[in-house]
């Protein structure tokens, strides 16, 4: 083989590589019966990473609710689909690629586009639109800027290139991501219903085909590095950097639409995190099949490269195929038009053994079900974090009109311009609602009047202070963000963010998040269809704030209908929903310079519900022009926002305590409309709580009793001021 | 009107513009493939935009070389109207079809939003009937900055082949205005026959009532009226 | 003084861009062509006239700015004049 590798026994140090514990290496030998070849070392190293097995989340990702009348493809395929109506499915998923964010800002964030595209391709559905949430750190940490526009530049390098649109995203700041940034990046394509393709190695004798770039040494052992926290150092240990090619992408994008629009593929595969390994070894387990592969056929970018090295490279922009015997050339013919490599690289066997040979030599032997089924799973010691200290007052600030105008200066408040416009938002001419424009981002589904409103949310200081509170609250955000363009919300996605799960603390914020999750989840009707965990987010011991990132997926009859948050002038503004709004976690809070602290919002699922269907049924009656929901920065900052999308002023009576201005609640909708009688009593028949709050108009934004008379001028500034200032000083 | 749009490896938005040829405006629009040699006898030639080759070395600089666009360049010599979107005027300067170059924007970061442009210049078939218009169409690039040596761009501006400039919503052209750093402001030009024009903003993005705007068809329907319907 | 900073992908980091013109290469009938490497040369002015001090400010100039030190390598040199 020319190169030498290590024989067993392993030493602790090669096994502490390999992210394997001594328990799991006596496991993986009592499974085998012997020791593991190297290459076998370096599969079960992958297979059983916490990035492949969920080993600390599985118990607990069992209790998220998976089914309902619209859903055509729950969790464990490689995305999600929910029925799009029209005969169309629509398929999404999202995905972290957080630590190699880090590490390379541009080349982490594209490749987790990239990624994610390819999971929602690989299910046979073009891609028409793309998200992403973002966390950085404190804005004055020495590294945001670089990571900040280095991320944006990466998420937009490889959406505009290849032609998906970057519709919509949320971004916030906090110190717990100092260390520590989230690069979450959600796709959603649509397919015809009864086209989908799954990840299934079937049929004894099928040829299994690689597709797509050559293999080179890019981002080995990325995924057991996914798995562990790091340290001070990791970044000179890094392995070699994945690089994006959003060309090739775009090729074998084309290339595999091409060859599922006839009956060719059995099955199809990303070979995403844990590249050729976990492709062969997931399809063949969902298969209940076994798999050959001859690893000296794949297609290799360098010199000398070894079993080892394929099996576990993270090289982009490849696919494994399983293709229908005889119709081998029509494959080879459809994607060598793409200028594509495709070669055949193994079979599909009845052993039920995932086996790789090397120039006719058996380098790697091993069940398929050693490698999934018998992947370790934990469930791990948990103790719930104290309770966090609560406010009960603030002072009240001396001007409310400073206030509101350094609320929304605050990056995380401001407009996010400055990111959205780097993104192509509008190829594919489907773009109803763009970034910015509205609460969720609105689609269409082409060839149909339908709309798809998307929204990601997830507040991690309300998780910090309740993980429970705060993993549900971020379920009904999404959904209120949805309902207020117009749309029914009909599933999530969703993408946990945590620390590292050995601590009993972390693992307990797991568990409660899963739980409000699956509690919101439930009473909205919005069952979870894809997700992705991502554990190990954490640097020196020090974790990130929980952030279970939820990303909600909408429906609309008819896209046309659909409303921004930009208030038109002459209409009444009315506030539907009654949460009680409360400083914990609140921008205000932080304003103040305080640390920390609750007390949330209370949690009320069902007037969550009601005020959905309230918000859905008025839009129908055509009394909703825009909607913005009171999220960060509260009342006055959601009314300010939607005058300066208007260029109009308002005349409204919020209150005057902070507590009533700039206090936080989920659960609360500002509405415009030229009816407000027909919709305070819509709102009465219906129980949910509203009021008028005023007028809109002029170019002035007046709260009744305070001293607040802003020109709009003034808010559009310090609103859209804010965020270039951090990245460009 | 037969309008081919040409499709090369990593164009985006040749779907979209057989999307208003064929289904806003109902006429005939289809795709040629890069490595053919037949344009089939179209009125119209768009080269749409997008990333073709991923803009690796230059953007447009590889695609320029690609086989249709011999059969371009006959066609436009023999006065067919070639239409450059984004990615398609970069193909044109390259392929030496239009003067001048286009360079990476001043901000250096790609731009995505709308702007206003100013129409004006000699009438070429999609900017017939439009001078003194003020259009709001959406860029989205990353290299849009037009460069020309100052003998060609005082060609260009003397015989009127500037034909769209950036400007404000009121027609005022100036560099708060210029989204890219552009030479004259420049978003647009023709070649001296007028029958070949490059843009870079996006008319096929903003045709369409459900998109919220539909200045860009105004281009479309100046080609409809120009090459006969 | 006059010196010249050449950076390159790392050996292993694939170069996507050099795979495109690669293939554009064998299309335009360039044969016999290998693999394709795309790099960027800075030429920068400098008032150091100490060689040894010039090529340790462009050492430093490649470390901390023209060079990303996770993808990339670089070389330096001076050149007369």
């Amino acid at each position: 083989m020319g190169q030498r590798q290590p024989q067993p026994p392993y030493d602790a140090e090669i096994l502490r590589g390999h992210g394997l514990t001594p328990a799991e290496y006596a496991r993986v030998e009592a499974l085998l019966g012997r020791a593991p070849t190297w290459p076998e070392l370096g599969v079960f190293s992958v297979m059983w990473s916490e990035h492949c097995a969920y080993k600390s989340s599985r118990v607990h990702l069992k209790r998220l609710p998976t089914t309902g009348p619209q859903v055509v493809q729950g969790p464990g395929e490689n995305a999600g689909a929910i029925d799009g109506g029209d005969g169309w499915a629509v398929v999404f998923k999202m995905e972290s690629h957080n630590h190699p964010s880090f590490i390379e800002p541009y080349q982490g964030a594209a490749t987790g586009v990239g990624g994610i595209l390819r999971d929602v391709f690989t299910m046979g559905a073009r891609p028409i639109a793309l998200l992403n949430a973002l966390r950085f750190g404190r804005p004055e940490h020495p590294k945001t800027p670089h990571l900040v526009s280095g991320v944006v530049a990466g998420i937009g390098g490889y959406g505009n290139c290849i032609g998906v649109p970057t519709v919509g995203g949320d971004v916030m700041f906090d110190a717990s991501y100092d260390g520590n940034i989230l690069v979450n990046a959600f796709a959603l394509g649509v397919a015809p219903k009864d086209r989908i393709f799954l990840g299934v190695a079937e049929g004894v004798g099928n040829p299994v085909f690689y597709v797509g770039s050559k293999t080179g040494r890019d981002g080995i052992h990325g995924a057991t590095m996914a798995s562990e926290e790091f340290s001070e150092g990791s970044e000179e240990k890094r392995p070699t950097v994945q690089v994006g090619d959003p060309f090739t992408e775009k090729l074998l994008l084309e290339a595999c639409l091409d060859v599922m629009a006839e009956d060719i593929l059995v099955g199809v595969q990303d070979m995403g995190a844990a590249g050729l390994t976990s492709s062969s070894c997931e399809m063949a387990s969902r298969a209940g099949s076994g798999l050959v592969l001859h690893l000296d056929r794949v297609p290799m970018r360098e010199q000398g490269m070894v079993p080892y090295e394929l099996l576990l490279s993270e090289s982009q922009e490849r696919m494994l195929m399983v293709c229908a015997r005889g119709k081998e050339a029509r494959l080879i013919e459809l994607v060598s038009r793409w200028g594509l490599d495709v070669c055949q690289v193994g079979e599909v066997t009845e052993t039920g053994r995932f086996v790789c040979t090397w120039d006719g030599e058996t380098v790697v032997d091993v069940p398929v079900a050693a490698l999934v089924d018998e992947a370790p799973v934990y469930d791990r010691p948990q103790s719930p974090a104290p309770p966090a200290a609560c406010v009960e007052a603030l002072p009240e600030p001396s001007s409310v009109g400073k206030a509101l105008l350094d609320l929304l200066g605050r990056p995380t408040i401001a407009s996010k311009r400055w990111v959205y416009e780097q993104y192509d938002h509008m190829v594919r001419t489907g773009t109803v609602v763009r970034p910015g424009a509205g609460d969720a981002a609105v689609v269409r589904l082409p060839q149909t009047r339908r709309g798809i409103a998307l929204s990601v949310d997830c507040n991690g200081r309300y998780c910090k202070l309740d993980p429970f509170v705060g993993g549900a609250l971020a379920v009904v955000e999404s959904a209120l963000n949805v309902a207020c363009v117009g749309a029914r919300p009909q599933a999530i996605t969703d993408c946990l963010n945590f620390a590292s799960p050995e601590r009993p603390e972390v693992m307990w914020q797991f568990a409660q998040a899963i739980d409000g999750i699956a509690a919101a989840c439930r009473a909205l009707d919005a069952p979870v269809v894809s997700g992705n965990v991502s554990l190990y987010n954490e640097t020196n011991g020090v974790g990130i704030h929980p952030t279970p990132m939820i990303g909600m997926v909408g429906l609309l009859e008819d896209a046309s209908t659909a409303v921004g948050s930009a208030w038109p002038a002459g209409r009444s503004l009315v506030l539907l929903g009654g949460a009680m709004p409360a400083f914990g976690g609140s921008e205000y809070l932080l304003m103040q310079g305080h640390a920390l602290a609750g007390p949330l919002p209370d949690l009320d699922l069902p007037a969550a519900r009601a005020l959905i269907d309230l918000l859905l049924a008025a839009h129908g009656a055509g009394l909703v022009e825009a909607a913005h929901d009171a999220s960060e920065g509260g009342l006055a900052v959601a009314v300010a926002e939607g005058c300066i999308q208007g260029d109009v002023g308002a005349r409204v009576d919020l209150g005057a305590t902070a507590l009533a201005l700039f206090g936080e609640a989920i659960g609360r909708v500002v509405v415009a409309t030229g009816d407000a009688e027909a919709l305070l009593a819509r709102a009465q028949a219906a129980g949910v709580p509203a009021r008028r709050l005023g007028f809109t108009g002029g170019d002035r934004l007046t709260l009744a009793g305070t001293d607040a008379a802003l020109p709009v001028q003034a808010l559009r500034a310090a609103w859209e001021g804010a965020f270039p200032a951090v990245v460009e000083g | 009107m037969r309008v081919a749009v040409v499709s090369f490896p990593g164009s985006n938005c040749d779907d979209d513009c057989v999307r208003v040829v064929g289904e806003v405006l109902g006429r005939t629009a289809y795709k040629v493939w890069h490595a053919d040699h037949d344009l089939q006898g179209p009125d119209l030639v768009i080269l749409p935009g997008g990333f073709s080759y991923g803009d690796y070395l230059r953007c447009g600089a590889i695609s320029a070389h690609a086989p249709i666009m011999a059969d371009v360049a006959d066609f436009a010599r023999r006065g067919g109207a070639v239409l450059g979107i984004c990615n398609g005027f970069q193909i044109l300067t390259e392929a030496g079809l239009l003067p001048g170059a286009l360079h990476r924007n001043a901000g250096l970061h790609f731009i995505c939003r709308d702007v206003h442009l100013r129409v004006e210049g000699l009438a070429t078939p999609f900017t017939a009937g439009l001078a003194g218009r003020v259009l709001k169409v959406p860029v989205a690039h990353h290299d849009g900055n037009y460069h020309a040596d100052a003998d060609t761009l005082a060609r260009l501006e003397g015989d009127g082949q500037v034909v769209l400039r950036y400007c404000h919503p009121d027609g005022v052209v100036d560099a708060a205005a210029n989204p890219n750093g552009s030479l004259g402001h420049i978003a647009g030009i023709a070649s001296a026959a007028g029958n070949v024009v490059g843009m870079m903003p996006h008319p096929e993005r903003c045709a369409e009532p459900l998109l919220g705007n539909t200045d860009g068809l105004a281009f479309f329907q100046a080609a409809l009226q120009t090459l006969g319907g | 003084m006059k010196g010249k900073v050449t950076v390159r992908l790392k050996a292993g980091v694939l170069d996507v861009e050099g795979k495109a013109i690669e293939g554009a290469l064998a299309k335009l009938g360039f044969n016999g062509v290998g693999a394709v490497r795309v790099g960027k040369v800075f030429e920068v002015e400098l008032a150091e006239t100490d060689p040894a001090a010039a090529k340790a400010a462009l050492t430093a100039m490649a470390k901390g700015l023209l060079a990303n030190p996770v993808m990339e390598t670089f070389e330096v040199a001076l050149e007369p004049g």
